[in-house]
Parts: structure tokens; C-alpha cells; sequence
């Protein structure tokens, strides 16, 4: 194994408006290999969104801003590069698929256009030729080749999402970004798109990290995943190990909250307490104030992540059996 | 026993320049008192027109709505305000079904006002204050804005506020479907725990069938405006006697690692419920369909006891 296609090492990145700092990624490592599939949850505002905008150099400005460490891809800097070489990559060798399928497609221009501009300014070519590719990866992603010059508003939301999904496919990206591609369609149309996602992976060796909050999601893609929690990465580690047998606090207390299909439950064990204010985060262990098992140094001690069997975790229960 | 509510070939229909939109298409089902019937369904099934017609939020085009023993629809409007005090609803967003410009305390206690429910000022704060206490929302957020508080707080405003005339019946619109895991978890737990308390009567429309299970006594499976199948939760999860409730729970992603277990997908998607032709409205997407399915309507008929199906092959699946 050589190093990884990504790296991110402590990633911070923060907003910054009038009144407050919003900390909304607060020193976050992951490391993917080429062809492996991350899934990224968490609940609103834990940072995943904010991750992917950052690899992408698509923060907002002037507010956002990566504050500290470093994100590599392919062993170039990203978070170092000018936009003119940003440029080249982004949409070319790493691609994003954005949550709402109705606005991420221009009203005005037909699908066909659309995939194919992507063609014309990545690799050059004539508008023919990205015409006949745009074709292809209609087709690819299951919608007859005859709709190419159809409108967007002409597409239900499930092909809207297709769409969207061939303009991302369209440069062969190395690593993709699917960020909750799902959470605005139906569970039948949610699982046809789903498949779509895992076989063209598949079959393209892209690596991929799927941003969700559904954690069903991410199980039908996804190897490995990271749980989220105010922009840090509570637990981290092989999909089937933390599904299997979650370490952390917060996330056995998400798998609880969840309605079960297999048991019949008088009541959820919901997790106490709200999501902490980013602009406010509290201090130690930003899960403590919810946490069933907080120690008392858990109010003092912000938690190293640690190893343990197998996978990463940010809890100061582990860091002292360690 | 004598349901609290009592629905009777309801019908919707939108007029459309092009044709007639079939929101709801004879659609029937009893609830009976202190229970849940679940409607589920996929977007633009009808089950949030099924429930706000119910209310007559909109006017239904045909049908009967039996609340009680008297009939909805054919109430007076001075009949229909008193109705309505025991026949509430919790929407959906708790972003758009609340009053930016009223503090918490005056949302909870305009129904209060109107029906007359209070002698004075002191009488209503606190009235309004119990209630808060209700659905546990802070004391101190009595004078907060919507807009100061999160999505979980907002739909236990939205609760409060529903909650404030002693109804007997609630509709809850996707009560949960804007927020998050843990705080959906919360909502639910707290659902359950007033219907308890209060003997409530709940129709509870989503389209996540692991919180359909999870709150229902009955479920109702909707799909382009008609109910295709009917069953008591547990057993429609352990069999399904329509095509249709059985690639909609297997099209849910399951909590285990490695995917589905079924990898047949549903294909193609909901044809259009303008000017429907009679005959089975899942057909065209059916593994199963056969000549017979088209042509005239299917009623819902009970396949097996306690358990209604729409499909002429239900019997197959028992």
C-alpha cells in the first residue's frame, strides 16, 4: 500500500460573520485509498457538508476559511493550491453530487448541454464529440439517449438525480463526493439511485466518500465509515465493526434513536439534550453535556483519538483503557 | 367497538386545465379511540390530502368523514369550529407552520382565545405555561420567537398548540420528517408518551416506514390516491399481501452492513394521477401484473383476517 489518495490531517475550518465564529470543522484526519468508500454521518451541523466543501476549495467567501492542516490529494496540496489550478481538478479528477437534484441542474439549458460543458472544458473537446459522450452517460445512468436535448423541469426527481449523477461521472473522476444524493427522493427511487451509485463505483474504481444522514444509507455502500458530531470524528473505523458493535457514546445513542424494522421498541432511547451551538462549542468533549457515561474530566479534557480494536475514537473512556 | 373516526370512500380531485388530478380515490378506514392508524406512502400518494380533508383544511369531493357519529362534512361552519377544537393537527415543517412574528407563549394560547377557553390573562399564562411544561419546553423560553429555537422545540410548540383545546383526535402530518435522528427520537417518545396520558387518537402520516412501525397499531399503504393495503403493523412487516408494500419495505436500507438482502429494485416511477385509467394504478410497475388488473378498479378486500389487500393475487402471497 502506498500513501493515500486523500489525506486530510486535523482540518479546522471556520466562518466567520459579524457577530459570531462558527467552528464548523474542528481538526478532522481521514485517509482513503484509491477505490475505498467512505461514508460520512452525522445529524445537521455536525461539519460533514463543510468537509467536502473545503476538499473541493468551494468554501464560501469571504466567511469561510480552513484555519488549520493540510488536505492532500494525490499528493498535491489542495487546500494550498490557487484557484486556477483548483479549477482543473475540481469537476475533472474530483466530482460532487449535491444533495438537491432540482437545483443543481440550470433550468434554462437542456441535460444534454449541461453534461456535456464539463467535456468541453476539462478535455477539450469539440461539441460534437462532448455531445456523443453526454449520450453515453445518459445511457450509463439509465435515461434513453433520445432526452438529451429535454429541459430539466421535464425530469422527475429521481432523473434529475440521474442527471446529476452522469455530469459528475462525465470527466472520470478519481474520487467523488456524493453529499446526501438521496434525502430528496422516495425509498423505492432512493434504492434504484443507490445501486446506480454503488455499480458505477464499481465499476469506474472511484473512490467515493457519501455524505448522509441516514446511516441505512451509508451500510448499503459504503466500507468504512466516520461518525461526525460538531465538526470532530467521534468514531472511525470499518463499516461492519462500528454498525456491529458502536464504541462510542454518541454513536450507540444514534443507533438508538433509530425506529427498528427487526424488534418491536415501546420507546426509542433518544439522546438527551440538542446539537451544540458551533459558535459556542462546550469545553472537553463537545459530546459531554449529552453523554449517559461523562466522567467528570470529560468537562476539562478535550479527548486524543485513540486506537482501539481496529478503529479510531475520540472518547476519554478509551484514551484511559488504552 | 364504535371507531372515533370513520372515513367513507373520501374523495379528492383537483381540476387541472388538462384533465382531473385524483389526489384521493375512494379511500376508506376506522380508527378506533385511543389508537394510531399510520398512512404511508410515497410523494404525491394523497396521504397529506387524505388527512387534511379529513379536517376539511381542504373540501373533500365526495365521501364521508364520521367523527363520533356526525358526519364532517356536512357540519355548519359555526359546527366545524367546535369540531375542529377536538380534531387537531401537527404539520410538518416546524420552520413554515409557525408565526415568525408571535412569541411561543402567544402561538400556544391563540386557541385558547378563540374558542374562550380562559376567564383572563392569568388564567391563560397559566394554562399556557402547563402546556409547556406538557411537551417539555423550558420555562424561560415563554417569550422566545420561533426563529430563536430549533427544529425539535418548534414541533413541540406545533404540539403544544394542538394540544391546547383537549382534542381527541390528531392528525400529525410528518411530524418528524425536518428533523434529526436524536431529536426525531425524542418527538416520537413524546407522542407516544401523551397519547398514553390522554387516551389520543392519532392518524399519522409519513413516509418512513421504520416510524410508521414504530407508532402504528394499523398501517394503511397508500399509492396514487387509493389505499392498496391495510394490516395491523407487526404482521405487514412479517408479510405483505400487495406487490407494492412489498418492494416498499424492501427498498429500505437496512441498518447492516453489506446492503439488501432482496436486490430486486422497484423499476420505473409513479405514472401520472391525472384522468387515471380504472384498473390497478401499480400495474405498470407490477412483477406480478396480469390482464385482469387493468380494465376496472380494485377495491380493498379482506385477503386473509384482519388483512385488506387491493390485489386480485393476494391469496398467492398469504
Amino acid at each position: 500500500m502506498g500513501r493515500p489518495q486523500l489525506s486530510i490531517q486535523d482540518l479546522r475550518v471556520e466562518y466567520h460573520t459579524d457577530e459570531e465564529v462558527v467552528h464548523a470543522v474542528n481538526g478532522i484526519s481521514l485517509d482513503l485509498e484509491e477505490g475505498e468508500s467512505l461514508g460520512l454521518v452525522g445529524e445537521t451541523g455536525a461539519g460533514k457538508t463543510t468537509t467536502a466543501l473545503s476538499i473541493l476549495g468551494l468554501l464560501p467567501k469571504p466567511n469561510g476559511k480552513i484555519t488549520g492542516g493540510s488536505i492532500f490529494f494525490e499528493g498535491k496540496e489542495l487546500s494550498k493550491m490557487g484557484e486556477e489550478e483548483m479549477r482543473k481538478i475540481r469537476g475533472n479528477r474530483i466530482s460532487m453530487i449535491f444533495q438537491d437534484p432540482m437545483t443543481s441542474l440550470n433550468p434554462i439549458f437542456p441535460v444534454g448541454e449541461q453534461i456535456a460543458e464539463a467535456l468541453e472544458v476539462h478535455f477539450s473537446l469539440s461539441r460534437e464529440s462532448a455531445e456523443g459522450r453526454a449520450a453515453e452517460l445518459l445511457e450509463l445512468v439509465g435515461i434513453p439517449r433520445n432526452r438529451m436535448k429535454e429541459y430539466p423541469h421535464q425530469f422527475s426527481g429521481g432523473m434529475k438525480q440521474r442527471v446529476v449523477i452522469a455530469m459528475a461521472l462525465a470527466c472520470n473522476p478519481k474520487l467523488l463526493l456524493a453529499d446526501e444524493p438521496t434525502t430528496a427522493l422516495d425509498v423505492t427511487i432512493q434504492a434504484q439511485v443507490l445501486r446506480m451509485i454503488r455499480d458505477l463505483k464499481r465499476r469506474m474504481q472511484t473512490t467515493l466518500i457519501l455524505i448522509s444522514h441516514d446511516l441505512g444509507v451509508v451500510a448499503q455502500i459504503c466500507s468504512t465509515v466516520a461518525i461526525m458530531y460538531a465538526g470532530k470524528i467521534m468514531e472511525y473505523g470499518k463499516l461492519e465493526d462500528v454498525f456491529r458493535n458502536p464504541l462510542h457514546p454518541y454513536t450507540e445513542g444514534l443507533f438508538a434513536s433509530i425506529p427498528r424494522l427487526d424488534r418491536s421498541q415501546r420507546r426509542l432511547s433518544s439522546i438527551p439534550g440538542l446539537i451544540p451551538d458551533p459558535s459556542n462549542l462546550p469545553s472537553g468533549c463537545v459530546f459531554h453535556p449529552r453523554c449517559p457515561y461523562r466522567m467528570d474530566s470529560c468537562s476539562q479534557v478535550v479527548p486524543r483519538t485513540t486506537e482501539w480494536k481496529g478503529r479510531k475514537v475520540q472518547c476519554l473512556k478509551y484514551q484511559e483503557l488504552s | 367497538m364504535e371507531p372515533l373516526l370513520e372515513v367513507r370512500h373520501l374523495k379528492k380531485y383537483f381540476h387541472a386545465g388538462y384533465g382531473t388530478l385524483h389526489a384521493v380515490d375512494d379511500v376508506s378506514f376506522r380508527i378506533p379511540k385511543g389508537s394510531t392508524l399510520g398512512l404511508v406512502g410515497e410523494s404525491g400518494c394523497g396521504k397529506t390530502t387524505t388527512g387534511r380533508s379529513i379536517l376539511r383544511l381542504i373540501e373533500p369531493t365526495a365521501g364521508e368523514v364520521i367523527f363520533k357519529g356526525r358526519n364532517v362534512l356536512h357540519a355548519s361552519p359555526a359546527e366545524l369550529r367546535s369540531l375542529r377544537a377536538e380534531m387537531q393537527i401537527i404539520f410538518q415543517d416546524p420552520y413554515s407552520s409557525l408565526n415568525p412574528r408571535m412569541t411561543v407563549s402567544q402561538i400556544i394560547g391563540e386557541p385558547l382565545w378563540i374558542h374562550r377557553r380562559v376567564k383572563d390573562k392569568r388564567e391563560l399564562e397559566r394554562k399556557v405555561r402547563e402546556l409547556m411544561e406538557k411537551v417539555e419546553l423550558a420555562d424561560r423560553l415563554y417569550g422566545a420567537y420561533p426563529h430563536e429555537l430549533d427544529g425539535g422545540r418548534r414541533q413541540r410548540i406545533g404540539i403544544a398548540r394542538a394540544l391546547s383545546l383537549h382534542p381527541q383526535f390528531i392528525v400529525c402530518d410528518e411530524p418528524v420528517s425536518a428533523l434529526d435522528v436524536s431529536v426525531q427520537a425524542q418527538i416520537l417518545n413524546l407522542l407516544k408518551d401523551l397519547q398514553e396520558e390522554l387516551g389520543l387518537t392519532y392518524l399519522f402520516i409519513t413516509h418512513d416506514m421504520s416510524v410508521v412501525k414504530h407508532m402504528s397499531n394499523t398501517i394503511a399503504v397508500m399509492y396514487l390516491g387509493q389505499i392498496v393495503e391495510m394490516a395491523p403493523a407487526e404482521a405487514l412487516f412479517q408479510k405483505q399481501l400487495h406487490p407494492y408494500t412489498q418492494a416498499l419495505i424492501s427498498a429500505i436500507p437496512l441498518l447492516e452492513p453489506g446492503g439488501w438482502k432482496d436486490e430486486k429494485a422497484l423499476k420505473g416511477e409513479l405514472s401520472s394521477p391525472i384522468d387515471p385509467a380504472p384498473g390497478c394504478r401499480f400495474a405498470p410497475r407490477c412483477p406480478l401484473a396480469m390482464e385482469q388488473c387493468l380494465g376496472q378498479d380494485l377495491p380493498l378486500v379482506e385477503s386473509a383476517p384482519g388483512r385488506f389487500s387491493s390485489c386480485l393475487r393476494a391469496k398467492e402471497m398469504i
